[in-house]
């Protein structure tokens, strides 16, 4: 299939007309899936395995340390331990493609619910975050490109060196510090639940989501920072200023629009590093989110919560990512036009 | 005094010294050695509990001060350090040999290997690097050894992306070409004429990743699933300063700026050697 839509296409490549465009992207698009669905089919098998490499016996972590062999029979029998590994695999695949995760011998919840319930505390989280970074981000960034080499530059990117230096949790105690503890303008713990007070929820939200922009902002800002200088040194922008367009004009409508495509992957690139951020700050402000519960199933040894968590972890990020991918194929028609021939 | 002041002027110049070079290696000689020699050093062991000075400031007695129990806070610095630099400098080498062996195959052969190596590493990115290295040291227990392990797994695919992007390049190359010709083995071509270079890229990308994998083993042991205590690790300590932020701060700052000043230097460094690298190996790609 493959190679009849290559042959197909090779003619009609020189032309910016929308077929070969199209048809270009979407055999990309079923190479990915291709790719996608061997990833995923490894990622939930080392998942599954990765308690089968436990040391000692899966039903210990249910029981309590005397328990009769009798007992231990029948939680093996309930876990299906008794049944090959390959058979337990496809049931537990399958239980978990419907949306069942088994339950927590250690609270006896169900893990499927208990990520359910948590999901939109870290979603919500994520997005603040984002949102807190360009915001930092965009405006520091596009004035160190612009004035690249004066001093404002140098203090910027000083700043963003130095804030790259410094892990979630050691932005998490400084700003805690800081702003709630000596300026007292922000609780640090407390989470309000948005269905309560959408206000109190933002409130009680900003440290933490600010604790990943610190992070997130200076890797954006150093990407946009030299995008936007290598940008305003290119021709059209000459072209642009011989216009008499303004400065803000110019940087707003010319050299941010190509910057937001690289911008665009690198957001999706760094949910890996955000989602791990998001565990560190749920852990350090105790919000009730998805990190939380994955750090306590380590902490209580509650092995099958961790592996519930680590598959919709590892599965969502996979899925982003390809979307992430997708997006950018579609907004920058250069990359499907490189990539096709 | 006019003379003096021509003559001063006339000297020739001292070479300036290149603080951007000088402070952060300055700095990591520092900590290699307080980490090193910690032991001979005239203060308390890590553990040992002075009652008469809880929490206390910086002294001639307790350098950087004491903790909620009176530990001392320098001893426990330079032992967290050996945690930090034991994990940070060894996890990399797993991922250098392992990533860099994988990222060739992947460069040199085609078909089947090629896709399946490109399958797991892909499999091995789709877990977020702290979530990975959470479940691993969960599996693995909690030790330095197993987190060490867990780590230098989780740094393989960098590895193996950096070198197979590095040797893609070079494979197009004459030399390749000659050695083939001359019928040299896949072997020979890989570990003699690719592999030499890709050594400095390598070699420069180990140190960032050194500073990768502090920042996770800070993370690892803040959350309390990575060494642990009573065994002193810099983001063990940060956590356990935390009850005591409102009334003595400097317990979670001291461990804190003693790993923003060590993963700086290594960043910086490492910028440096990577644009001296690209600058030499300019000419081969």
């Amino acid at each position: 299939m493959q190679g009849t839509a290559s042959s197909a296409n090779t003619p009609g490549m020189s032309g910016g007309q929308p077929g070969p465009r199209l048809s270009a992207v979407f055999r990309r698009l079923g190479r990915r899936l291709l790719h996608l669905l061997a990833v995923l089919v490894i990622v939930s098998l080392v998942t599954f395995l990765m308690l089968e490499l436990l040391p000692g016996n899966l039903a210990d972590s249910f029981l309590h340390e005397n328990a009769s062999e009798a007992e231990v029979a029948a939680i093996e029998a309930e876990l299906g331990l008794d049944r090959p590994l390959p058979e337990r695999f496809l049931g537990w695949a399958g239980n978990a493609l419907q949306g069942d995760l088994g339950r927590s011998p250690v609270s006896g919840e169900s893990i499927s619910v208990a990520i359910a319930e948590r999901l939109p505390v870290t979603l919500q989280l994520l997005v603040y975050a984002q949102v807190l970074s360009l915001a930092i981000a965009l405006p520091l960034g596009i004035i160190a490109g612009y004035r690249e080499g004066s001093s404002l530059d140098r203090l910027i990117s000083g700043g963003a060196l130095g804030s790259l230096a410094m892990p979630h949790f050691v932005w998490g105690i400084l700003l805690i510090l800081v702003l709630s503890i000596w300026l007292d303008w922000l609780p640090a713990t407390g989470y309000v639940p948005f269905a309560e007070s959408p206000a109190g929820n933002l409130a009680s939200l900003f440290l933490p989501a600010l604790t990943l922009a610190m992070v997130e902002a200076p890797v954006y800002l150093r990407l946009l920072r030299s995008d936007i200088a290598s940008t305003l040194r290119e021709d059209y922008i000459v072209v642009a200023r011989a216009k008499g367009l303004s400065d803000r004009q110019i940087l707003l409508h010319h050299a941010l629009r190509p910057s937001s495509f690289t911008l665009i992957t690198l957001m999706g690139i760094n949910i890996g590093n955000l989602i791990g951020g998001s565990v560190i700050v749920e852990s350090l402000f105790a919000l009730p989110g998805v990190g939380r519960l994955l750090v306590e199933g380590v902490i209580r040894r509650d092995f099958f919560t961790v592996q519930g968590v680590v598959l919709v972890i590892a599965v969502a990020f996979v899925l982003v990512n390809l979307l992430v991918d997708l997006a950018y194929n579609l907004l920058d028609p250069r990359l499907s036009h490189d990539r096709a021939r | 005094m006019t003379a003096l002041a021509d003559n001063v002027a006339r000297l020739p110049r001292a070479p300036a010294v290149d603080w951007r070079l000088a402070l952060p290696v300055g700095w990591l000689i520092l900590v290699f050695t307080a980490a090193l020699t910690v032991d001979w050093l005239p203060v308390p062991t890590p553990t040992d509990m002075d009652f008469m000075a809880l929490e206390a400031l910086p002294s001639a007695e307790h350098w950087l001060g004491t903790d909620q129990d009176g530990r001392d806070l320098f001893s426990r610095v330079a032992h967290g350090a050996r945690v930090s630099l034991t994990v940070g400098f060894v996890a990399p080498l797993v991922g250098l040999v392992v990533g860099t062996l994988l990222g060739l195959l992947s460069a040199w052969y085609g078909g089947f290997t090629r896709s399946s190596i490109l399958v797991a590493l892909d499999a091995m990115l789709a877990f977020p690097g702290l979530v990975l290295a959470m479940a691993l040291t969960a599996i693995l227990g909690a030790s330095v050894g197993s987190v060490t392990l867990a780590l230098g797994v989780l740094s393989i695919p960098a590895f193996a992306r950096i070198s197979r992007a590095r040797a893609l390049p070079l494979i197009q190359r004459e030399f390749v070409l000659a050695a083939k010709t001359a019928g040299a083995s896949d072997h020979w071509i890989l570990m003699r004429e690719v592999l030499p270079n890709m050594v400095m890229t390598l070699v420069t990308y180990t140190l960032t990743i050194v500073s990768v994998m502090i920042v996770i083993e800070g993370a690892l042991s803040f959350l309390g699933v990575g060494v642990p205590p009573p065994a002193p690790s810099w983001g063990g300590m940060i956590s356990e300063g935390r009850s005591a932020l409102e009334r003595a701060p400097h317990i979670s700052l001291i461990p804190a700026a003693a790993m923003f000043f060590t993963v700086l230097s290594l960043n910086v460094l490492g910028d440096r050697l990577r644009r001296r690298a690209e600058a030499r190996e300019g000419g081969l790609s």
